[in-house]
């Protein structure tokens, strides 16, 4: 998987490298950078990066929501979370459910996360190519 | 009986930890296993790691209890893993070498950075280490009577000092693998036993959940235990329950002792796999808590779960309900198991302290990022591993058997929610962040976490200050707001020109840690 890089890159490499480098060993710092600034600055790059942001926060808020609404309405509205299902009560259920939710969750981020794969190897290409 | 199970697996996980000091030779074999670990064993040891003792003993006599409220601990946990996957997991095998802290150095000064984040991991890891190291102390000198609490905790403290210490990652990922896979399956024989004993009938189980009937403060009563508040009642009861929620949703992502194995994966994908493993491994496990849970108190009772003393004690609900169920050999099976459980996750904690120490501190901090000599991180590291392990000893044997653990479970949480978890996200996504956000952070938030158990009802009981035993709805506020607060008082160009390059790190992979090839 390692992805060879063109030498024009290394021109793109910090020209003045803070005293605060983090520790990438030696073999590590010598290897040639990739083209950060010029990967950043690409147009599909940028998509890329506003569809993960729009899928994540939007992701996030939803599991946060669904999750905190179990404790709010447990704790704050116990007559209305005793009412009986079957041979369970809501809360019960609602708390089941917070399981379903969490995979459901997950199943549909890893299908969304592996066109942002693709979509990411195709930026690496291109910014090797040039 | 349960001596000869407990002796078989020490024995295996000895002959495990043989074989991967003969395998493990240089930094990344040894902090990260080479990054050779595949999704689905991944998986299963970040939920090996996940399902502590407090978890199976733990939630099992906590629903055995108080019922639904015990329950909910289960549902937090396993939500806390959608935070993990889709804020933090990727960005941080992208970015990372080894632990915590090289996310937030990577842009931002790294000694300041990485001194606080690795006293933050050393306070978590410590914490949660003590309240394992007491319960194994406790359940062993239970189990096997000829054992005192003092040679049960030395025992498992050197046990565990010989997995790390010579084994390294390798090693501890393989013994959690391991027992993983014996509490899963301990769990489902577990359930099946008590659904055959309600004819696998949901329905006459569940209502039997709803009359049990047990004695509190000398008087029998019978409780609904479908019904929520047994545990959070009154006024402060329902702030409490959603303080906790905050703690487990927003502290597993911040937990060091996950967080690092993700970086014994090969790439952001495969950490990305692993989180879905140990998702659906974690969530079977924690609906699994409903079974045993609610088992324990319909069909033990609250009444006769009791220590070898006639004590009351929650925590031998699992183990007391396997033996009514299936006999002295699965007694023997499941404390086993429960032993396993507190063996490979002190393990787990021990290697995550200990490496935080020896590349954070010592490299980065002491040495400027450069090791003196080849090979001395990881010499520190061993070093590390060995008094971390004796100093939890002592103090587990100082604390004694009696001591309640169960608050430095929540602090674990609440610090790593509070202090790490604000550090964590807003390196990776505000690139305003700088030092000064960073470490007011990891301060207020370990420090407000702690300062608040001290005055909750925990320690100070019925003269508490605070009136939550949970932190979380103050502390990780706090902490998010000494973030933005550090940040906003003043600017750092160099954190800020090398944002562009983190986020093209971390959204395409480029430049990340590679797997070292064997």
């Amino acid at each position: 998987m390692s992805s060879p890089l063109p030498p024009d890159s290394s021109s793109a490499v910090e020209p003045n490298s803070p005293p605060h480098r983090p520790s990438f060993t030696a073999p590590e710092a010598e290897r040639l950078q990739p083209d950060w600034e010029g990967i950043a600055a690409m147009a599909e790059f940028k998509a890329l990066l506003a569809r993960k942001s729009r899928f994540i926060v939007a992701g996030t808020i939803f599991f946060l929501v669904y999750y905190f609404a179990l404790p709010i309405l447990v704790g704050y509205f116990p007559a209305l979370m005793e009412r009986k299902i079957g041979p369970v009560n809501l809360a019960y259920v609602f708390a089941f459910s917070q399981f379903v939710m969490a995979w459901a969750v997950a199943g549909v981020y890893v299908k969304t996360a592996a066109r942002w794969d693709r979509a990411a190897g195709e930026i690496i290409q291109k910014s090797e190519d040039r | 009986m349960a001596l000869a199970m407990f002796l078989s697996f020490i024995a295996a996980t000895l002959a495990i930890t043989w074989w991967s000091a003969r395998r493990t030779s240089g930094a990344s074999a040894y902090f990260a296993a080479g990054r050779n670990i595949t999704g689905w064993q991944n998986g299963l040891a970040v939920a090996g790691d996940y399902m502590s003792a407090a978890s199976f003993l733990g939630i099992a006599g906590m629903i055995a209890f108080k019922g639904y409220d015990g329950f909910m601990y289960s549902v937090g946990f396993l939500v806390a893993y959608l935070t993990v996957l889709l804020i933090v997991a990727e960005p941080l095998r992208n970015a990372g070498k080894y632990t915590m802290a090289d996310v937030l150095a990577y842009r931002l000064k790294a000694r300041p950075v990485r001194a606080m984040a690795s006293l933050s991991t050393l306070t978590v890891s410590t914490f949660y280490m003590i309240a394992q190291m007491v319960g194994a102390g406790a359940l062993v000198a239970l189990l096997l009577p000829g054992i005192s609490f003092n040679v049960a905790v030395t025992g498992v403290g050197v046990l565990m000092i010989v997995y790390v210490v010579f084994g390294g990652m390798l090693a501890t990922t393989w013994v959690q693998i391991i027992k993983a896979v014996l509490l899963l399956s301990g769990s489902v024989f577990l359930s099946i036993l008590v659904m055959r004993h309600f004819d696998y009938s949901f329905t006459k189980f569940f209502e039997a959940l709803s009359s049990v009937t047990f004695t509190q403060n000398g008087v029998k009563v019978t409780q609904d235990f479908l019904q929520p508040g047994h545990k959070y009642a009154g006024a402060w009861g329902p702030l409490d329950l959603i303080s906790l929620g905050m703690a487990l949703v927003f502290g597993t992502a911040g937990l060091p002792h996950i967080l690092i194995r993700f970086y014994t994966v090969p790439d952001a994908k495969t950490a990305r796999s692993s989180v879905v493993w140990a998702m659906v491994l974690i969530g079977a496990f924690y609906i699994m808590t409903t079974f045993f849970g609610f088992g324990a108190a319909v069909i033990v009772t609250p009444d006769h779960i009791v220590d070898g003393s006639g004590k009351i004690s929650p925590n031998m609900a699992a183990p007391l309900l396997a033996k009514v169920m299936g006999g002295e050999v699965f007694f023997a099976f499941i404390s086993a198991i429960a032993f396993a459980t507190i063996l490979a996750v002190v393990a787990g904690l021990t290697i995550s302290a200990s490496t935080s120490f020896a590349h954070d501190f010592y490299t980065n901090v002491i040495y400027h990022g450069k090791e003196p000599k080849p090979g001395s991180e990881v010499r520190v590291a061993r070093i590390t591993a060995f008094v971390v392990g004796a100093l939890s000893i002592l103090i587990a044997i100082v604390l004694g058997p009696a001591v309640n653990v169960a608050f430095l479970v929540g602090l674990a949480f609440a610090v790593a929610a509070s202090a790490n978890l604000p550090a964590i996200i807003f390196s990776i996504f505000w690139k305003r962040f700088n030092t000064a956000g960073a470490v007011a952070s990891l301060i207020v938030g370990l420090g407000s976490s702690i300062a608040l158990i001290v005055v909750s009802p925990s320690i100070m009981g019925d003269k508490h200050l605070f009136p939550l035993e949970n932190p979380g709805i103050v502390s990780i506020p706090l902490g998010f707001l000494a973030a933005v607060i550090g940040t906003l008082a003043g600017r750092e160009p160099e954190a800020e020109a090398k944002y562009t390059e983190l986020v093209v790190r971390a959204n395409t992979g480029l430049g990340a840690e590679k797997a070292t090839s064997h």
